[in-house]
């Protein structure tokens, strides 16, 4: 990932991160997505929710504070916040389909203009790692995307129609890439931020879709 | 309550009786929950053609601990129902995919809110039920769904088990039992699921009465056998040695 144009994994993971409103519930997929329960995102009361039930985690455990058996989705040892919850699979999932969940957050490999995206299985693969995916694209009121913008060989990962077998279909509402911040709106990709040292240009040539920008387009802040 | 105890005095005791062909879920979600040492004893039991039910297959962490990847290598695997047959991340392959991929074993992919609901309708009296999720998938093709006040939902069958192995922090006689936090996830509800639950624990096992009954995770009625995890090395815990590659 270091050396990829544009934003770093954490700040991709605080780019989407800022986008949760006041008292939203949101769940973190594994990968970059965890990283946002890192984010200082100043006042706002976010509840953080984890598929295997746990709900009000906040930051990765320090060195040698670890509870073995508190993890995140991504089997982080995490901590819990004041008011947090432990719950089973059955009423974790129940949170999820019944529509308590404000936003997911999730990697994938690709994701299409229409909102809809793939991250549960590679072409010709027999199989493969869904996870709590499905359930979570299906029932949470959000559904934001976190990936790279471009894949190794620098083929888009933002493109027209996934070409990967889905995982949702139509509920993306935003994407964060190293490049920016950006929103599927059935015709294309709307940009809403670009990363510093880009240009829209470029971003659109590395976009398999059409790429509009919004006004004045504000350029990403970093931490620090 | 009843005055018979539950507690078994080994590992290898409380999986003696399982036969050839049973369907067995283990607990666990990463490591918290998952049931270790009974799954040892199955590997040293050697029962055959089983179905195995779980999250994941295990594998990801180094050292590796007893997982469904190590019973399907022992050749005692017929079939394995989770939420993964690969990894989230393809770079980081687990050893059960290329197993699955080479026909050696049979697999059934489900995501992993369906799983749980499967089985607790399995232990709720509920032979199926609609889901919202995975709607539009390769997985729902050829598969019933139905309108329901304007949404397409997938129909899903309960999940019955003959065994669930799980793990809790404590346990009484009775089987009562007590999480310690993410330990918790599927093991409930695995628990209601099956004709025999088996539960490795890590804390000394309490007399009936000693959990208040407003504090009790799993009601004993669902506990069939209780075993006691020694203290390591001999009883197998999670440790900060199994780190994630």
């Amino acid at each position: 990932m270091s050396g990829s144009k544009g934003l770093n994994r954490q700040q991709m993971a605080d780019l989407a991160a800022r986008q949760f409103q006041d008292g939203w519930v949101v769940n973190l997929g594994v990968g970059i997505p965890t990283m946002c329960s890192n984010t200082d995102i100043g006042e706002t009361d976010i509840v953080y929710h984890s598929e295997n039930g746990i709900i009000g985690y906040g930051q990765v455990a320090a060195e040698g504070e670890e509870d073995l058996n508190l993890v995140n989705a991504g089997g982080q040892n995490v901590t819990l916040k004041p008011g947090a919850a432990v719950v089973h699979h059955a009423d974790s999932f129940g949170i999820i389909r019944g529509g308590h969940i404000d936003v997911t957050v999730m990697g994938a490999y690709q994701v299409s203009c229409g909102g809809d995206f793939a991250n549960w299985k590679l072409k010709g693969q027999k199989g493969g790692g869904i996870g709590g995916a499905m359930d979570l694209a299906a029932c949470a009121k959000r559904v934001f995307i976190i990936l790279e913008h471009t894949t190794r060989d620098g083929g888009s990962r933002l493109m027209s129609a996934c070409d990967l077998p889905v995982t949702a279909r139509g509920v993306v509402k935003l994407v964060a890439t190293n490049f920016g911040l950006f929103e599927p709106t059935g015709k294309g990709f709307l940009m809403h931020q670009i990363a510093p040292g880009l240009t829209v240009d470029e971003i659109r040539a590395a976009t398999g879709a059409p790429l509009t920008v919004v006004d004045n387009l504000p350029v990403v802040r970093l931490a620090g | 309550m009843a005055a018979k105890s539950k507690v078994v005095g080994s590992f290898r005791e409380a999986v003696a009786d399982i036969p050839d062909g049973s369907t067995i879920a283990f607990g666990g979600f990463a490591m918290p929950g998952a049931p270790f040492n009974l799954i040892q004893a199955l590997l040293d039991h050697g029962a055959k053609r089983l179905t195995l039910v779980g999250n994941s297959t295990g594998g990801a962490q180094r050292p590796r601990m007893p997982d469904i990847g190590m019973l399907v290598e022992n050749g005692q695997v017929a079939k394995v129902i989770c939420a993964f047959t690969a990894a989230t991340r393809p770079t980081d392959p687990i050893p059960f995919t290329k197993y699955y991929e080479s026909g050696e074993v049979d697999a059934e992919l489900v995501p992993q809110g369906t799983l749980a609901e499967r089985m607790r309708a399995a232990g709720a009296g509920i032979p199926a039920f609609y889901t919202p999720t995975a709607v539009g998938t390769e997985l729902a093709e050829g598969r019933e769904t139905r309108v329901i006040n304007g949404r397409e939902y997938l129909l899903e069958y309960a999940l019955p088990l003959d065994y669930a192995f799980i793990r809790a922090a404590r346990a009484d006689t009775f089987g009562n039992l007590q999480f310690h936090r993410a330990q918790r996830n599927f093991n409930p509800l695995m628990a209601t699921a099956a004709k025999c639950t088996i539960v490795e624990v890590d804390e000394p096992i309490l007399p009936a009465g000693a959990i208040d009954p407003d504090a009790v995770h799993t009601s004993g009625l669902f506990v069939h056998r209780i075993v006691r995890v020694p203290p390591a090395p001999e009883g197998l815990w999670p440790s900060k040695r199994q780190e994630r590659r």
